[in-house]
């Protein structure tokens, strides 16, 4: 096992590794820029390193000083996070390169599954439907008209590189089409460097349904069961639950197994999400796979009762999974909500500034994952994620109370926050009875 | 050309008022005539609430440079605060080109801005790290051959 671990990353997936190396007895260094000095949570760490000024370039994503910062500090392996660094597979090169663990996949897995168009190309082959598509790049708008006829419109163009959300359009017509084409390409360019896209047919009130997946070095490839994310604004997700609450025990177990097919098929080693689209007849598409560790794996955690990140390190550290798929046990529904430093009632625009009220919620079947505390200061330069507050009960009503009860009870103060669009979503009807797709959230507030 | 020469003398005075408070902006309006007066300011970090910093920020990080024992400040109290030299990089902090060298500077020396005042090793890269100010050092803050993290005090300079 390692004795020293770098979190390349901030807030509170950096605390939640902090807390998993501490478990396994592995001292935890931490990074941080000029706007997280002082943050609490770096004190929980056994050694904390300034690497750079707030602007993440020349800090968090940052690789040259982050190396710097791994050697001074004679760490064995780093943990990526989510986000900044996690999916760079020049990153998880050059700390091969340099003798340092990349707590992930290799390079070349990270590379394989993180090309969208090579993801697909996989999925097919190990006979996983795909949503119909382009099967590749689009090189010019007229080769994409053409597609898209064939396709069936409405489509969505999408970039190759793209994530969160950005560098996607959608067209319902070739006029549509032609304007999203040039503009879903710009935006590509800018936010990934890679300005290629491709054609997805638009599913109609789909679900996103993703499956956590971990695999150990020796090729036992396990999964943690599915997790229903379909409240979303804008891309971003909001809420998230396992079990998906509409699909029979015989999809479940098709759905697992694809994501465990496409993982074994790529070499994949360590955390990886498998994400579909499910329809209104409860067909499923495979999307995309996220290389890395996700904001909501608490969810996954509290259904089967295991640690991710614990498991992460685990299996960088060469170990293997002393499981079997029949070991791991869906139990009970857990619902998670991220809770942001935005204001719903002003089209959810981030609120940065001090907290100076902070009394968290608690009780049984709550769990907070945060870095926030009285006092902290929500800087600007990073997103706007203060918290995830989970619920965990035998049955989803249950677990919905709980949750409304813990939003409740939660003091955020004086900044604006996303609690009240929390609750308004979990007390809504269509979220209670589960009528609901990706466009829920849009359609309704 | 008086009238110039008064709107010109007024201003003069607005500058110096401005100089004697500390103010950083004036504006002064007339009748229809306004005159608005901005001082250049350098660029600050910017917070959107009152910083109410809570409980303290946390000591010195472990496992990183102490300021070397026994340097302490020697600017005397009227005189300005002296100017520091900090560390642009993550690394192993050196003050001399080879161990058995002389350090490139020492408390008394003279920088201009091209010195180089110390190496910085990162990744098996040594980096020459220069003064950028012109003055005298002061005090020799960090410890040859400790780990230094971005925005550490290496150096203070009493500036010119």
């Amino acid at each position: 096992m390692f004795s020293r671990v770098l979190i390349a990353n901030r807030g509170e997936i950096a605390l939640r590794v902090i807390r998993a190396c501490h478990e396994l007895g592995i001292e935890a260094v931490a990074v941080f820029s000029e706007a997280d000095r002082g943050a609490a949570y770096l004190d929980m760490a056994d050694e904390a390193i300034c690497i750079g000024p707030a602007v993440p370039a020349e800090s968090y994503l940052n690789i040259p000083r982050i190396m710097s910062a791994a050697e001074v500090s004679n760490v064995d392996a780093i943990h990526p996070g989510y986000g900044f660094l996690a999916e760079n597979e020049n990153f998880a090169q050059i700390c091969r390169e340099c003798g340092i663990i990349f707590i992930g996949p290799p390079p070349e897995a990270m590379r394989l599954l993180g090309d969208k168009v090579e993801a697909r190309k996989l999925a097919k082959k190990v006979g996983v439907d795909l949503v119909p598509g382009s099967d590749g790049v689009v090189e010019d708008v007229e080769q994409g008209l053409k597609i898209a006829g064939e396709i069936g419109y409405p489509v969505m163009i999408k970039a190759v590189a793209g994530g969160g959300g950005r560098g996607m359009r959608v067209a319902h017509n070739d006029m549509s089409f032609r304007s999203g084409f040039a503009s879903a390409r710009a935006e590509a360019l800018a936010a990934f460097g890679e300005g290629a896209v491709y054609l997805e047919k638009l599913i109609i009130e789909p679900r996103h349904v993703e499956v956590q997946v971990m695999a150990d070095g020796s090729g036992n490839v396990l999964h943690f069961y599915e997790r229903d994310c379909s409240i979303q604004r804008r891309h971003q997700k909001m809420i998230e639950e396992s079990p998906c609450p509409v699909i029979s025990e015989k999809v479940r177990q098709e759905l697992c197994a694809s994501a465990i097919r496409i993982i074994k098929q790529a070499n994949y080693v360590n955390a990886a999400t498998v994400e579909f689209l499910l329809d209104k007849d409860r067909h499923f598409y495979f999307i995309e796979v996220n290389t890395r560790i996700q904001v909501e794996h608490p969810v996954s955690e509290m259904v089967t009762g295991r640690d991710l990140i614990k498991m992460q390190l685990q299996v960088a550290a060469g170990e293997n999974l002393e499981l079997t798929q029949k070991d791991i046990k869906h139990r009970g529904v857990a619902i998670e909500c991220r809770i942001n430093a935005e204001d719903p009632a002003n089209n959810f625009s981030p609120c940065p500034g001090t907290i100076t009220r902070y009394i968290p919620p608690g009780g049984p079947g709550v769990r907070v994952d945060t870095h926030v505390y009285q006092g902290w200061t929500v800087s600007p330069s990073y997103d706007s994620m203060l918290c995830k507050l989970i619920a965990y009960q035998p049955t989803r009503d249950e677990a919905i109370a709980t949750m409304k009860r813990a939003l409740s009870e939660f003091v955020i103060e004086p900044i604006k926050t996303t609690i009240p669009a929390s609750l308004s979503i979990l007390s809504h009807n269509l979220f209670v009875k589960s009528k609901i797709d990706t466009e829920f959230v849009e359609r309704n507030f | 050309m008086a009238q110039w020469d008064e709107q010109f003398s007024k201003l003069k005075q607005i500058i110096e008022m401005m100089k004697d408070h500390n103010l950083a902006e004036i504006t002064i309006k007339q009748g229809e005539e306004e005159l608005c007066v901005k001082k250049a300011q350098p660029v600050q970090p910017q917070f959107t609430a009152v910083p109410m910093f809570g409980a303290g920020m946390p000591g010195m990080m472990p496992g990183v440079a102490a300021p070397a024992a026994g340097q302490g400040q020697e600017a005397a109290p009227q005189e300005a605060k002296p100017a520091e030299i900090k560390s642009p990089l993550v690394g192993t902090f050196y003050a001399q080109p080879s161990p058995d060298s002389e350090p490139f500077v020492e408390l008394g020396s003279r920088v201009e801005p091209e010195t180089v005042v110390c190496v910085i090793e990162a990744m098996k890269v040594m980096n020459e790290i220069k003064a950028e100010m012109s003055g005298v050092i002061v005090d020799v803050v960090t410890a040859s051959g400790s780990a230094v993290e971005y925005g550490q005090v290496l150096f203070k300079v009493r500036p010119d």
